[in-house]
């Protein structure tokens, strides 16, 4: 029975490790029923994205306090994570502090990692002020009641239980450590931990290691529940920020892609030796004909896709959005957790119907975004620019417009009325292209 | 009626066998609004007096399409964009400058791969290159001391990250130049983009451009500069909103040069 705690760490490990692996497959599959898009362009550029916008936080730091808390959170989540590695060595073999040979550095590591798990406290405490008791505007939208609330709260409790625990299973061994007992070599420097010691004063030996040991358990079994519930949470983040910053957008924000599909009609339409009753070629006539825009997650593509699994709620997007601003119903925070929702529905589907989605009579336009949010959006980038991990929301927005004008003619009236100008003579307003010099002698 | 103003079309250049420097995109605001109309002439005067040979397609311009790419229509704006292609190349045109950001962002990111590769240019980027090449001199009194504050037209500033152009140019007049508190690339957009211009907003508790008058009139400005026919017709429509249309003016980058030289 010596190696009965060996195994009981293997163990939930691998069920901690493998039901999130199965997961992550889940969320591929759902990522990839978005349409292609070329993202193998401008791999420097992406790279160089990658790391100043999710590794170097450039864009969390536009609003000072917010960011810098979050630098305390994510280094501290990085950093820690070397810690993490020699708890798991620690668990599967059977050892204690295994990288305590490290002499100096391991008391440096460890110390910083004291700092750090601190810093967090900190800023995790600062974050429950900020959504719970200032509750900035941005974390009591409409679109914030219920689960999101409760899941931005969840991550804080979370965090706080894990980063007190990792202090109290070093403030217990130190004290073991301090009187010598068993393995509990000396090994590491509690900057922190020391200032908890005085609470182990009245306890026994035995009871110390029953701290220490338990503290350790709920530490690392509370890590691996945590990965698990990244899944369920806005909080992926964390790991999809990184690619989700390398495929974000490259090309100037004003730039909106143009449709292959309609420049290839466009093109035959304005082709004077196409034939206009010539029958369409056999691969043709198999083809489905492309829907033009969005009316569902499967239209559009996957990297916008990614992009509502990357969110993380934090709604700078929606704080600078003109028409929220102005009390419009459009939030685009909302448009991308409606996304990620509707995806995420659809998903289930799938897995209910042995993974082919069976039509459920829903859609993300009408069911999850309304029209009206969707004829708020001024097109201005002003979201585009806040997110702090390159989620494009305007892209979705625009998508769906384009459903609505192309496939349902279902534009505002007074649109339809400008686009028809357009048509007839080359303005947006009713005026005759003769007369698009006059402007020179008035 | 003003001083008379020297614009000759592509059409006239290829009668005469040339090509001019640059080609002057018009816009339909520019060619066709009220107000908008002034800001072309304020800047054709800057051409003429900085004696850039300069054309226009006049009766061949054709809207860009930008608005109905924004509205969803791509169909309506790939058939503007490939018959303005055809046109252009056929006229081989170079380089192209316009006083409407909206037209300078889908003339510049979204015609070339329809086949329509341009240099182009803001109006405000334009006139620095004038200044800088000392093409053009301002005689620096009219805005002396006047307090100027710049709005970013969203299509200009986040859309293409030219912010310091305008303010360059605009520094030039001698005028003092003081920032909203957001500006550059969190300047709130004026409500114009993305359609709105063409249609009522949806309900809400406030305008946009109401509001982002109010950043503009919180630092006590002279006059709010812009460089978009759009922007400016919602600005001037938000100091009424204000009732500060007395004390307050709005004005294009090019009308500001024009009253300098």
């Amino acid at each position: 029975m010596e190696y009965l705690p060996n195994i009981l760490f293997a163990i939930a490990l691998l069920v901690g490790v493998g039901f999130f692996t199965h997961n992550v497959k889940k969320l591929s599959r759902n990522i990839k029923l978005g349409k292609d898009v070329d993202v193998s362009d401008n791999k420097p550029q992406r790279w160089k994205n990658m790391v100043q916008i999710a590794l170097g936080q450039s864009k969390m730091v536009v609003r000072p306090v917010a960011g810098i808390m979050h630098i305390f959170v994510y280094v501290g989540f990085i950093i820690i994570n070397i810690e993490v590695l020699e708890i798991i060595l620690d668990g599967l073999l059977g050892t204690h502090r295994l990288f305590s040979s490290l002499g100096l550095v391991y008391n440096f590591l460890i110390g910083s990692f004291e700092i750090l798990a601190f810093l967090v406290i900190v800023a995790v405490v600062v974050f429950w002020i900020r959504r719970n008791i200032i509750r900035l505007q941005r974390f009591i939208k409409p679109e914030m009641k219920g689960w999101p609330k409760k899941d931005g709260n969840l991550i804080l409790y979370i965090e706080f239980v894990l980063m007190t625990l990792f202090l109290t299973m070093n403030a217990a061994d130190f004290q073991l450590q301090q009187l010598g007992v068993g393995h509990y070599l000396e090994a590491g420097a509690f900057p922190i931990s020391q200032y908890l010691v005085p609470l182990w004063s009245r306890l026994s030996e035995s009871s110390l290691i029953l701290v220490e040991r338990t503290a350790w358990w709920l530490h690392i079994l509370g890590i691996l529940a945590f990965l698990n519930y990244l899944y369920f949470s806005k909080h992926l983040h964390i790991l999809l920020a990184f690619p989700n910053t390398y495929y974000g957008k490259v090309k100037p924000k004003g730039q909106l892609n143009n449709l292959q599909s309609v420049t290839n009609e466009v093109k035959l339409m304005m082709d004077p030796n196409a034939d206009p009753f010539a029958a369409p070629t056999t691969t043709d006539a198999a083809a489905v004909p492309e829907k033009f825009g969005a009316s569902d997650v499967m239209d559009l593509n996957w990297v916008q896709l990614l992009n509502a699994y990357t969110c993380t709620e934090c709604g700078r997007c929606t704080s600078e959005c003109p028409a929220n601003q102005t009390g419009k119903k459009l939030s685009p925070r909302k448009i991308m957790m409606d996304t990620r929702d509707r995806l995420e529905e659809v998903g289930k589907n799938m897995d209910a119907n042995k993974g082919e989605f069976v039509p459920d009579g829903k859609q993300l336009l009408d069911d999850y975004i309304s029209r009206e949010e969707l004829w708020a959006c001024t097109t201005c980038n002003a979201c585009v620019q806040a997110c702090p991990v390159s989620i494009d929301p305007l892209s979705i927005i625009v998508e769906m417009r384009r459903y609505l004008v192309m496939e349902q003619s279902a534009a505002p009236m007074e649109l339809n009325n400008m686009m028809s100008n357009i048509e007839n003579n080359g303005a947006p307003w009713p005026y005759n292209q003769m007369d698009r010099l006059n402007w020179v002698n008035e | 009626m003003g001083d008379q103003l020297r614009v000759k079309t592509m059409q006239q250049f290829m009668a005469e066998g040339k090509q001019p420097e640059i080609l002057f995109w018009v816009g339909s605001a520019g060619s066709y609004d009220d107000r908008a109309k002034k800001i072309s002439r304020a800047f054709v005067k800057l051409l003429n007096k900085a004696n850039v040979d300069f054309a226009v397609l006049g009766q061949e311009e054709s809207s860009t399409g930008d608005v109905a790419k924004r509205a969803g229509n791509e169909f309506l704006f790939q058939m503007q964009a490939m018959m303005n292609i055809e046109l252009l190349n056929g006229y081989e045109v170079k380089r192209i400058v316009t006083c409407d950001p909206h037209s300078f962002n889908t003339l510049k990111n979204e015609y070339p791969s329809l086949g329509g590769i341009y240099d182009v240019v803001h109006h405000t980027q334009y006139l620095k290159e004038l200044l800088d090449q000392g093409r053009l001199t301002l005689q620096g009194e009219t805005y002396k001391g006047k307090r100027v504050t710049f709005h970013d037209p969203c299509y200009l500033g986040r859309a293409n990250a030219v912010y310091e152009a305008p303010r360059e140019v605009l520094a030039k007049t001698n005028a003092d130049l003081v920032e909203m508190k957001r500006h550059k690339t969190t300047a709130l957009c004026c409500g114009a983009g993305g359609a709105q211009m063409f249609k009522e907003p949806e309900k809400g508790d406030m305008d946009i451009n109401v509001l982002r008058t109010k950043d503009a009139l919180e630092t006590n400005p002279d006059i709010i500069a812009t460089g978009c026919p759009y922007c400016n017709t919602m600005m001037t429509d938000g100091i009424k909103a204000h009732e500060k249309e007395d004390s307050v003016a709005v004005l294009d980058v090019a009308e500001l040069l024009a009253n300098s030289i």
